[in-house]
């Protein structure tokens, strides 16, 4: 019988070995995924209907596999994209869309006008832009395999930029089949006829989401612009990689473990920016916004006074700093439709937002506020969020008013704010959350400009004026007419808050150095980006 | 005994029921809406409305609760309220990591702890024992997310002979497999080995003075020998029911563990279901745990007649 005598000089060596042979291991798997895009997004994909949901990893889901009939370019311009021509009647009541040719569903089927006039509907029932603009059509009609009608009952300027929406919800095409679920009840069959197919068997919430490019998808011949262009897929394939830990998902890009963070957060920036081969791409121009929602049904925001007073005390520096932190990453802007886009004026809000406590306080006394407390909800999970309540607190409280700052988890402001009982029983008076800049491009697609009462969402506003002036605006036919209703918008809520905005903010991507091509859009895309091998 | 695992096996009929009673009314007292949550900042309350009928969150919980009951008897877990898949796909498919991590991290543990444990005891009072026992306390001390840090740095950062983080299925190698776990069940290894370590110090320790020992030496037998035979196996009772409280205990420690090293895996479903308020998910989880909970201590009982023959039931 032999016997086997480990030294330690064997046992070193062996495990040096074995170490070595897994790190080779790993290395062979990496450089086996040279067309393999790994990409950590924000969040983890759950659901899979982007017109049932507004949550934007689902919006990014929608672009990987659905295409739009138009679509917005890096100018801010809205383009054919499925949509090879267009008419519209000189009464400006018909319009006539006509598809591109050899358009195909991932199970290689034609797209036809018929799949396109059951997506628009689908969409319509939950989108608010598309609501609005759906109380324009008369009728929508699939004249052939390519064509379909839209005859308005009067014009509206909205129609086309709807239709190439940038943000949730994106009005997706899908097949008839698809299209024709209840908007209420989630689809059940991921087919489209976007650049990526979505691998559903490779699907594992809490793990990955798979995407293969679509060998049928016939790009336009333009080049690619922001959402719209020639949508050319580089890559055979991206695999979205859930790493909820941020300092993970860094580790794992400085590894090359993945290739792109969609978002990392802004205190993990420098360490990024230490490592000088990674580059940090700002994706999104337009960012994000931060905004504070008044509760209008209960004491003390039920008085426009107080809600003046609010927006005289606060100021938007402060919530940026406090946030976000790197001035790089912030920009303070009076502008409720966004600096940087069209309808971007500082109208009624040239002395507002500027922490004038005195002029707070006098409103305040204005409006006989006897101390009633600001139930504030302050979310604690969500990093770009965690340090607006308390600033919010301060400032108001500065300001004169006395605040109730209620720590919860993010879900749990969520499930709040859409209670309507006064704060004493389980209610709330003003919360805040951010918006990604591209869904309030215009009082009509942004929902908290919505004074319908009942029918507006979370807080309530009820303003017949405001609301007025966004049926002027859906009327709208000229962008002359459009940014001087824009402005009287802005005027309108400058006087009678709905809520207040606090400044825009923006959450550059991190890539591999051998990534190259990624487009700056509304949302994150995929196509033409390139992996050059390591 | 036959009798005895049959009389255990119904007793977990009414744990099974209480805690389902208890977890499905306190997901429905805790604050959070599912709707609120799926439907989205643009939506209306209406739409909220809606999306909760879809969901029966609209019915009376006593209704939902009775459906619900209906359903798990018939081996219906339900469906998640996010994802389009049933509750037992995404179980079932966070099955092998957990059960991966859980398994090595339990073998790293006895492997490591038990000698451990065992030399500390022969070697009571000297530098052996107090690096045995200050380990010991470091284990228990430092919460396993700073330990899984550094061996991250160090290992996979500074070294990478380990990946960051990630997760590699069995079926598709068994080098990518361990390579990916390693890390992560060493980490959580940790606490096991001290808690093992000390335990069976302790209990080694007061066997070690008995008369049988002393005898077992008179007679001859080398001090392996006597350790490992003579007093590792008299005091393996305690020690067993430290393993299984620690593999009980496993259940909340690789939530942490597999946020970490972002493995998918049911500590991580777990967390991702409370956040979003999937009351399926969770509950089914809920259930699953306690179920594996009461298994791993009827285990355990069973384990002491093994060790003590003594033990009849």
């Amino acid at each position: 019988m032999s016997s086997v005598k480990l030294s330690r000089r064997t046992v070193v060596a062996g495990a040096a070995a074995a170490a070595g042979a897994l790190s080779a291991t790993s290395q062979a798997s990496a450089q086996g995924a040279a067309n393999v895009l790994r990409v950590v997004m924000h969040s983890d994909l759950r659901i899979v209907d982007p017109i049932w949901t507004t949550a934007y990893i689902v919006r990014n889901h929608g672009y990987m596999i659905y295409d739009t009939l138009f679509a917005m370019d890096a100018q801010g311009q809205i383009k054919p994209q499925m949509v090879d021509t267009f008419t519209e009647s000189a009464d400006k009541l018909t319009y006539s869309f006509t598809l591109r040719d050899g358009l195909l569903w991932h199970d290689n089927k034609p797209v036809t006008a018929e799949d396109c006039v059951a997506s628009i509907k689908r969409w319509s029932a939950r989108d608010p832009l598309g609501q609005t603009v759906m109380g324009f059509v008369a009728e929508m009609t699939a004249k052939d395999a390519r064509t379909f009608e839209i005859k308005l009952k009067e014009p509206t300027g909205l129609l086309i930029f709807a239709l190439g929406k940038p943000s949730s919800n994106v009005p997706f095409m899908m097949p008839k089949r698809v299209a024709d679920t209840d908007p209420n009840t989630q689809i059940s069959e991921f087919i489209g006829s976007g650049p990526f197919v979505f691998q559903r068997d490779e699907w594992r919430p809490g793990d990955k989401a798979v995407y293969t490019k679509f060998a049928g998808y016939k790009p336009r011949p333009e080049p690619a612009s922001s959402l719209a262009g020639g949508k050319v897929v580089k890559v055979d394939r991206v695999e979205w990689r859930v790493i909820t830990d941020q300092q993970q998902a860094v580790n794992a890009l400085l590894a090359g473990e993945v290739d792109i963070i969609e978002a990392p957060s802004h205190d993990l920036l420098p360490l990024i920016k230490a490592d000088r081969s990674i580059k940090i791409f700002n994706w999104n121009p337009l960012g994000n916004q931060y905004t504070m929602r008044f509760n209008h049904t209960t004491a003390p925001f039920n008085s426009q006074k107080v809600r003046q007073a609010a927006l005289y005390a606060l100021n938007q520096e402060d919530f940026l700093k406090a946030t976000i932190g790197d001035a790089e990453y912030y920009k303070v802007c009076k502008a409720m439709f966004v600096c940087g886009s069209p309808l971007e004026t500082l109208a009624g809000m040239e002395d507002k937002l500027e922490s004038n406590f005195a002029k707070s306080k006098q409103l305040l006394q204005e409006a006989g506020y006897k101390g009633e407390p600001v139930v504030l909800l302050h979310s604690t999970d969500l990093q770009v969020l965690t340090n607006l309540a308390p600033v919010a607190k301060e400032l108001l409280q500065k300001g004169g008013f006395t605040v109730d700052m209620q720590s919860m988890d993010w879900q749990t402001v969520v499930a709040r704010r859409v209670k309507r009982d006064p704060p004493t029983q389980g209610g709330w008076s003003a919360m805040l959350t951010s918006w990604v800049s591209a869904d309030i491009l215009n009082p009509v697609m942004a929902g908290f400009f919505n004074s319908s009462g009942d029918k507006a969402a979370f807080g309530w506003p009820t303003d017949p004026e405001i609301e007025a002036l966004r049926a002027r605006f859906a009327r709208a036919s000229t962008a002359a007419e459009q940014k001087q209703i824009a402005e009287a918008v802005q005027r309108r809520v400058a006087e009678n808050p709905t809520h207040v905005h606090l400044g825009q903010w923006y959450l550059p991507g991190a890539t591999r150095p051998n990534i190259s091509g990624w487009l700056a859009a509304p949302a994150p895309v995929f196509w033409n980006i390139e992996k050059a091998r390591a | 005994m036959i009798s005895y695992i049959l009389r255990r096996l119904l007793a977990i009929v009414p744990v099974l029921f209480t805690v389902a009673v208890m977890v499905f009314l306190m997901l429905r007292l805790t604050p959070g809406d599912p709707a609120a949550i799926i439907a989205g900042d643009n939506a209306t309350t209406q739409q909220i409305i809606d999306i909760r009928t879809k969901l029966g969150l609209e019915q009376p919980i006593l209704q939902q609760f009775f459906i619900w009951l209906g359903n798990i008897v018939r081996g219906d877990l339900g469906e998640s309220f996010f994802f389009r898949k049933t509750v037992w796909e995404l179980i079932s498919d966070r099955l092998e990591p957990t059960f991966s991590l859980a398994l090595l991290t339990m073998i790293i543990a006895v492997v490591v702890a038990i000698p451990l444990g065992v030399l500390a005891a022969y070697k009571q009072g000297t530098w052996i024992d107090r690096i045995v026992m200050g380990f010991s306390v470091i284990g228990f001390s430092v919460p396993v997310f700073v330990i899984g840090y550094l061996m991250i740095y160090v290992f996979a950062i500074k070294l990478g002979w380990f990946p960051v983080q990630g997760y590699q299925r069995f079926a598709n190698g068994i080098g990518g497999f361990l390579q990916s776990l390693i890390l992560p069940a060493f980490t959580l290894s940790v606490i096991y080995i001290a808690l093992i370590a000390r335990m069976t110090r302790t209990s080694v320790l007061e066997v070690l003075n008995e008369d049988y020992i002393r005898t077992a030496r008179a007679k001859g037998q080398t001090e392996i020998k006597v350790l490992f035979q003579h007093a590792l196996k008299n005091a393996a009772v305690p020690i067993a029911t430290v393993v299984g409280i620690g593999v009980a205990l496993l259940i909340g420690g690789v939530v942490v563990t597999e946020s970490v090293y972002s493995i998918p895996g049911l500590g991580r479903l777990t967390v991702d279901a409370v956040l979003a308020r999937d009351f399926p998910v969770i509950q089914a989880i809920i259930l699953a745990f306690s179920l594996v909970y009461v298994l791993i201590n009827l285990l355990v009982d069973l384990s002491y007649t093994i060790f003590d023959p003594r033990i009849r039931y």
